[in-house]
Parts: C-alpha cells; sequence; structure tokens
C-alpha cells in the first residue's frame, strides 16, 4: 500500500472503533455547551460532525483531543481514554484546530519538522516523510518560506502536513476548507478521501459545508444545542425526510394553471419563472406519471422531468428546525 | 510493559519533547521586541541610572549588572510564550501533540533559563575584562548564573499561566512583579546594608540568592551558605512551575 507520499505504509492493527465518545459533556458556569454526547466512529470511517454555530461542535472536538477537559463523560481514541491516558491518546491524533495557524517566525520546513519531532518520528523517516507531504501538497517550491507568507489556502495545506507528519491513525480537523480557495479546497478533500481509503485514516471532520460532508463522509452526526440529534449515514439521512423528496417538472412554456394533484400531502411550488414546478412527495414515480398524464391532457409539452431526493442541508434544517421548534414549545 | 510505556520510558520522552518545545522557543521567541526590549535593554539602562555619578568602584557593580542580566533576561521570555501562542493561535496545535504540560512548562523553562544564561555571559564577560572584579568561585558563579537563570524562567512560566492571549498583559504583570524585587534583594546595595524590614521582605525574593552567589563568587561577602541559596533558587524554580501547571490545569478543566 503506498502512503502519502508515495512510501509504502502498513495497514495499522487497530481497534474496531477509533473514537468512542461516553457522554462526554461540557458545562460553562450554568451554561450546558455539550450535553452528554456519546457516540463511536470505526476505524476507518469518515465522520462528519455538523451543526449551527454555538451548537457545541468545536467544544466536543477539543474535548476529543484532550484542550480541554470534559466536566463529565470521556473518550477513548484507539482504545486510550483522553482523559486518564491524554499522552497516548493524543500520539495517534493528527490535529487541525479551527482558526489554527502555522508558527510565522519558521519556515515551512520548519513547521512540519518541528511536529515531526513532537510525534518523536525518527530524524530519516521525518525528512523522507515531511518530503513527500510538501510535494502531495504542492507546497515544496515554498519549503524556505516563512509561515508569514503563505496565503490561507496554502497555510491550511501546511497546517495538513503539520498533522499528518506524525503518521497519525485519527485525523480531527475543524472546519478545514472554510473561507479557502476553490483549488485549495478541493486538494485537501482529494487528499483526505486519498488517505482515509489507501491508508485506512478515519477522520473526524467539523464542517458548515453540507456538500462537502456529502461528499466525504460515510456517516455523519448532527450536533444542535449541545445535543446529538442524529447519527447515520448521509443517503439514510436523506431517506429518513421522505416528504422532502420531490419531482421537478419544466415545461416549454410558462403554465397557466398549476398541475391538479389529489393528495393533501403533496405541495407543489413553482420555479424557473412559471415553466417549472416543484412536487414535494413522498411518491415521486406515481407523481411524475401523474403529471406526465395532465401535461398530455393539457396540450402541454414538457421540457424535462426528474425525481429528486432531499439534499444534506435539507436533512440538516429539518433536524435543527424541528428541534428547535420542539424546544421553543417545550418552554 | 513495553519500553514506551515503563514509566522511565514515558518521562524519557517528555523529556525529549521538552527540548523539541525549548528549541521552538529559541527559534521563534530571542528575538521578539519584547524579550529584547524587558530582557537585554531594560536592564541595562536601568542599571546605569542608578550606578552613574555614584562613587563606587566599577568592579564593585559587576556583581549586581551580572545578577540583574540573569533576572531580567530569563524572566523575559517565559511571559512571553503561551500568551503570543495563544494570539498567534498555535497554542491548540502544541497542547494537542503528545507532549505533556510538564513537557510544554519544562520546555519554556529551559528556553527561558538558557537565554539567561548565555545573556550574562555579556555583562561577566565585560566586567571581567574592563573592571577589577575578578571570580573567587567558579561553583558559586555557575550555581549563581544557572540556578538563578533557572528560578527566574520558572517565575516567567508562571507569569505566563495567566488566562489571557494578549501578551502585552502579561508583559506588564510580569513588570509589576520583577520591579520591586531588585530593589529588596541586594542587588544595587548588598543585602546586609539593606534595612532590617527590606532584609526579611528580601528573604522572600529568589533573586536575593541569586545576587548573593554571585557576590560571592566575585570575592564578597555572602549573607547565606552557599547551600542555602542553591537550594532556595531550586525551591523557588520547582514551586513556580508547580504552580504554573496547576493554573493551567485549572484553565482547561474550567475549558478555557
Amino acid at each position: 500500500m503506498q502512503g502519502a507520499g508515495g512510501r509504502a505504509v502498513a495497514r495499522r492493527e487497530a481497534p474496531v472503533n477509533a473514537i468512542e465518545a461516553r457522554g462526554l459533556t461540557r458545562r460553562y458556569g450554568p451554561l450546558l455547551a455539550v450535553d452528554h454526547v456519546s457516540f463511536t466512529v470505526r476505524a476507518g470511517e469518515i465522520f462528519g460532525f455538523l451543526g449551527p454555530n454555538g451548537a457545541g461542535k468545536s467544544t466536543t472536538v477539543r474535548m476529543l483531543t484532550g484542550y480541554i477537559a470534559p466536566s463529565e463523560g470521556t473518550a477513548l481514541l484507539d482504545g486510550h481514554d483522553i482523559v486518564r491516558d491524554g499522552v497516548a491518546a493524543r500520539q495517534r491524533l493528527g490535529v487541525v484546530p479551527e482558526e489554527a495557524s502555522v508558527y510565522q517566525d519558521l519556515t515551512v520546513w520548519q513547521n512540519v519538522m518541528l511536529m515531526a519531532e513532537l510525534y518523536a518520528v525518527p530524524r530519516a523517516r521525518r525528512t523522507r516523510h515531511g518530503g513527500d507531504l510538501l510535494a502531495l501538497f504542492g507546497l515544496d517550491a515554498r519549503k524556505a518560506d516563512k509561515g508569514r507568507s503563505l496565503s490561507k489556502g496554502l497555510r491550511q495545506r501546511l497546517m495538513l502536513c503539520m498533522a499528518l507528519v506524525g503518521e497519525p491513525t485519527i485525523l480531527f480537523l475543524d472546519e478545514p476548507t472554510t473561507g479557502l480557495d476553490v483549488a485549495s479546497a478541493r486538494l485537501i478533500r482529494e487528499t483526505v478521501s486519498r488517505l482515509n481509503r489507501e491508508q485506512g485514516l478515519t477522520v473526524f471532520l467539523t464542517t458548515h459545508n453540507l456538500e462537502e460532508a456529502n461528499e466525504l463522509c460515510h456517516r455523519v452526526g448532527i450536533i444542535h444545542r449541545g445535543r446529538l440529534a442524529v447519527v447515520d449515514t448521509p443517503y439514510a439521512l436523506r431517506g429518513t425526510i421522505e416528504a422532502r423528496r420531490s419531482v421537478e417538472v419544466t415545461f416549454a412554456e410558462p403554465l397557466e394553471i398549476m398541475p391538479e394533484i389529489d393528495d393533501p400531502e403533496v405541495e407543489v411550488e413553482p420555479f424557473a419563472g412559471a415553466t417549472g414546478v416543484r412536487i414535494f412527495t413522498r411518491a415521486p414515480g406515481r407523481i411524475a406519471q401523474e403529471i406526465g398524464v395532465w401535461a398530455t391532457r393539457q396540450g402541454l409539452r414538457i421540457e424535462s422531468i426528474a425525481t429528486r431526493t432531499p439534499s444534506l442541508e435539507e436533512v440538516f434544517l429539518a433536524v435543527t428546525g424541528a428541534r428547535a421548534r420542539g424546544a421553543e414549545a417545550g418552554r | 510493559m513495553s519500553r514506551d510505556r515503563h514509566p522511565a520510558g514515558v518521562w524519557a520522552r517528555q523529556a525529549r519533547l521538552a527540548v523539541v518545545v525549548a528549541k521552538k522557543d529559541a527559534m521563534i521567541y530571542y528575538l521578539k521586541a519584547p524579550v529584547i526590549t524587558f530582557g537585554l535593554i531594560f536592564p541595562v539602562f536601568f542599571f546605569l541610572a542608578f550606578a552613574i555619578g555614584r562613587a563606587v568602584p566599577p568592579g564593585a557593580l559587576v556583581p549586581g549588572m551580572l545578577a540583574m542580566a540573569v533576572f531580567f533576561s530569563a524572566s523575559a521570555v517565559g511571559p512571553l510564550i503561551t500568551p503570543w501562542e495563544r494570539q498567534a493561535r498555535t497554542y491548540e496545535r502544541l497542547a494537542t501533540s503528545p507532549a505533556s504540560l510538564e513537557a510544554i512548562l519544562l520546555g519554556d523553562l529551559l528556553a527561558a533559563a538558557a537565554f539567561g544564561a548565555v545573556v550574562s555571559l555579556i555583562p561577566l564577560g565585560l566586567g571581567l575584562a574592563v573592571t577589577s572584579a575578578h571570580v573567587v568561585s567558579p561553583g558559586r558563579l555557575l550555581g549563581g548564573v544557572v540556578l538563578g537563570a533557572v528560578a527566574f524562567g520558572a517565575l516567567g512560566v508562571l507569569l505566563a499561566a495567566r488566562d489571557t492571549d494578549a501578551p502585552s498583559e502579561v508583559m506588564m504583570l510580569s513588570n509589576l512583579v520583577r520591579l520591586p524585587l531588585i530593589f529588596v534583594s541586594g542587588v544595587f546595595v548588598p543585602l546586609a546594608d539593606l534595612p532590617a524590614w527590606s532584609q526579611w521582605v528580601g528573604f522572600l525574593s529568589p533573586l536575593s540568592y541569586c545576587v548573593d552567589l554571585v557576590r560571592a563568587s566575585l570575592g564578597e561577602a555572602a549573607v547565606f551558605p552557599p547551600w542555602v541559596s542553591a537550594s532556595a533558587l531550586t525551591g523557588f524554580a520547582a514551586a513556580f512551575v508547580a504552580l504554573a501547571a496547576l493554573l493551567h490545569r485549572r484553565r482547561r478543566r474550567a475549558g478555557t
């Protein structure tokens, strides 16, 4: 198997669960920022952790990486308790914290070597692996440049090099592509995906970018107001809101009347300047057939017709919106 | 038990990580403006302001100048590091690396102590070269400089444990603590010549023990036996680092 920089690596022996959060709780005075959050991330999985601003994502990551102590609960990382055996647990991690930066006064190479030394990577290996990583992330030409001279995208690439040079089994990425140029964001996504595929690297990804989570993650968890609302695969989550499945039909001319469908649960909305209709339904196949029949009767020409499953964004809004409404109703 | 999990192996590994942290600190912080200002320029001008115009033989000024150099330079690095790293957003990654809190603090202490010890060579060299001062006890000189640098480095590490990401705030606090100490620790006037109340306050200052060892090493009368000064400096260093670790742990428990 080829490693990040083309080197041969052996797939590591690891427990089935790379991360096991057990009732993680964080209080700030009267504020309950994270409320008894429990979940597992399997070894070799990319796990997306989603939630609105202030939901408790970064606080959870900071507890998982040992930066802050939980008020209650703990987490096992590759079988090591982050509270009681923090050093051994952290040896397994590569971390790119939210809004973190590189050492501005060190060169690109010095930044990478510093992290390798902190992870006690032997000299020959860190030199080779560091060079491979810089090449992989397109930074080899900037090796001698100071951290302060890098653009945000290049800094983020360097931070990934720094996180990976310690040869972690679990990679924590907190909003890794936020505010980046398209090329850097794409490179980061592709590389993370490749490392996961080829080396079995477990990735814990927090992101606001639902498309990114949909593209990368095997499973996602949605946290809202400190509580874990749901954990499942993106596909299964989309399936949980069947009422948001839809049929999109566009016609050759603008519609003068809207289609009439004999189903009280169906919701019809126009789009594309009234030449199209979007029909939300639990049975998009049947509705597509009915629309075809209706259009024929009306003498309308259909340009295109497609069925859609809900996006992860719609799932997110449904989960967090529903919970917000529930919380308000409970007051 | 594997070598990595054996307590001796764990300690050895953390000691190596402390050296890595110290190396990083030296590369980044030795040339920062606050370190140059408060660690090098400030004590020189402070001492000149006191010494110029006084009818004191130049050789008699060497012990005070040397102790001042160790004190100010070693205690200037530590307060800067943690707040600077918090402000520059590099601290979280360091804290989530396999380096334990103790290794990080020890690394900061090593960097500060090394800076203080090396900087002290300048006034020592100048003093020995251009004045009548001469070393009568190299052991006491070494003890005074090295243990003093460690104790003052530890003081800096303690000051940096304050919950802030503003280096200027910690540097201000640092000067608030450091400046009064130089008046009660026998830097300008030997401890034995100070009023009784001032001597008692001076016993609580780590700088007093460093000054005493340095004065004795250059042939002046000592107030304390050397083992008392050495033990006091070691004790202050241990207490400062332990207190700093306690404050950092409390902050992690508080989640800030």
